[in-house]
């Protein structure tokens, strides 16, 4: 009767039913980031996805490239409104800022797979160098994303001559600088309402990322994980990390490239 | 975990692995570079779209393999994070599908 149960991961003292067994052999919390993550890309996928759907419900803009002038009418095409970079005003550097973000990101997750790999060998020293090299990346992004946010607000020097109905339900028409969430000068309303919500879901998450890896930068620094005797800590907020990266290369594609 | 004392030893570095880790970073920095470049050089179309979305996939692959460790993991474990990704695919067609009616609708 018990030879079957042989194949679960058994706590040695209590057998199947007295409970600590691991059959995923995988530590409770590691266990509960997984799922806390599969949760997330839900949530993640929900916003891309509505995204989508909004998207192909406008046509798109079709005209040439040099000539696009912002209008709520049809979609517009991200890389003639994500050209700016800082420091170089006017020029048109289409997706250049967004891949520098990209490349940024996909550094920070190397230095945390290392501080992860690191941890695996209990070497604080290493834990602690690659943790505040990630949290250097983290915040490096964050920063670009203000930028990012920034000139997406204050818009362009021309902006554009949009009709739309105003905060008092009238119907007007003027030249419109930037977004907000009632009208933009780059397309639909929805457009700029998904890239505050989408982008800014995911900074939100880069946020609390970052103090999380600050946390276990300080605990590993002091010694709290030495003592613990291991570095699950780490590992755990890797995950977590490496998640917002995952989420940023769909973001990167679903909303800057296509 | 036999012993809980103070001192943890420090394992010297496996520079394989950390030299495979640092290539996995690689293959990401020129998948996104191609990507670019597609965005620049290929008409736009759905032909574009799912060249984009394969390699998004297979981005993703690299990171939930290599920098999440995913595949290390025990089976159930693997197939309870992976699987239940499939019901997104019902979720884009419905939504696409929604998408595109409403724009019948509309215009």
């Amino acid at each position: 009767m018990s030879t079957t149960a042989t194949t679960v991961g058994l706590s040695p003292k209590r057998g199947i039913w007295g409970g600590g067994n691991e059959p995923l052999k995988a530590s409770y919390g590691k266990l509960m980031m997984w799922f806390f993550l599969l949760s997330d890309i839900f949530t993640f996928a929900a916003f891309l996805i509505a995204y989508a759907a909004i998207r192909v419900s406008y046509p798109g803009y079709a005209g040439p490239a040099d000539g696009f002038v912002g209008s709520n009418e049809y979609w517009p095409v991200p890389d003639l409104v994500f050209d700016a970079f800082p420091f170089f005003h006017g020029m048109h550097l289409p997706l250049v800022f967004v891949t520098l973000m990209t490349f940024i990101l996909i550094m920070s997750s190397i230095t945390m797979v290392l501080a992860v790999e690191a941890g695996h060998r209990n070497d604080r020293n290493d834990v602690v160098k690659w943790l505040l090299w990630t949290i250097l990346g983290g915040a490096t992004f964050l920063g670009c994303q203000a930028w990012e946010w920034s000139h997406f607000i204050h818009g362009t020097d021309g902006g554009s001559v949009i009709t739309y109905v105003n905060k008092m339900g009238q119907v007007v028409t003027e030249t419109v600088f930037g977004a907000n969430l009632m009208v933009n000068e780059y397309g639909p309303a929805a457009f700029a309402q998904l890239f505050f919500f989408i982008t800014g879901f995911h900074g939100f998450h880069v946020t609390i990322g970052v103090f999380l890896l600050f946390l276990a930068f300080y605990q590993a620094a002091v010694g709290v994980y030495e003592r613990r005797g291991h570095y699950e800590m780490v590992e755990k907020i890797g995950l977590y990390w490496h998640f917002v990266d995952l989420v940023w290369v769909f973001v990167f594609t679903f909303f800057y490239l296509i | 975990m036999a012993s809980q004392e103070n001192k943890l030893v420090v394992i010297p570095r496996d520079e394989a692995k950390i030299k495979k880790l640092w290539k996995t970073a690689g293959i990401l920095f020129v998948l996104t570079s191609i990507e670019l470049v597609f965005a620049f050089t290929l008409p736009r179309g759905i032909f574009l779209y799912l060249l984009f979305i394969a390699l998004t996939i297979w981005k993703a692959k690299y990171i939930m393999m290599d920098f999440m460790h995913l595949g290390e993991e025990a089976k159930p474990l693997f197939y309870s994070i992976v699987v239940p990704l499939i019901f997104l695919l019902w979720f884009v067609i419905a939504m696409i599908r929604e998408g595109s009616d409403i724009f019948m609708v509309r215009w």
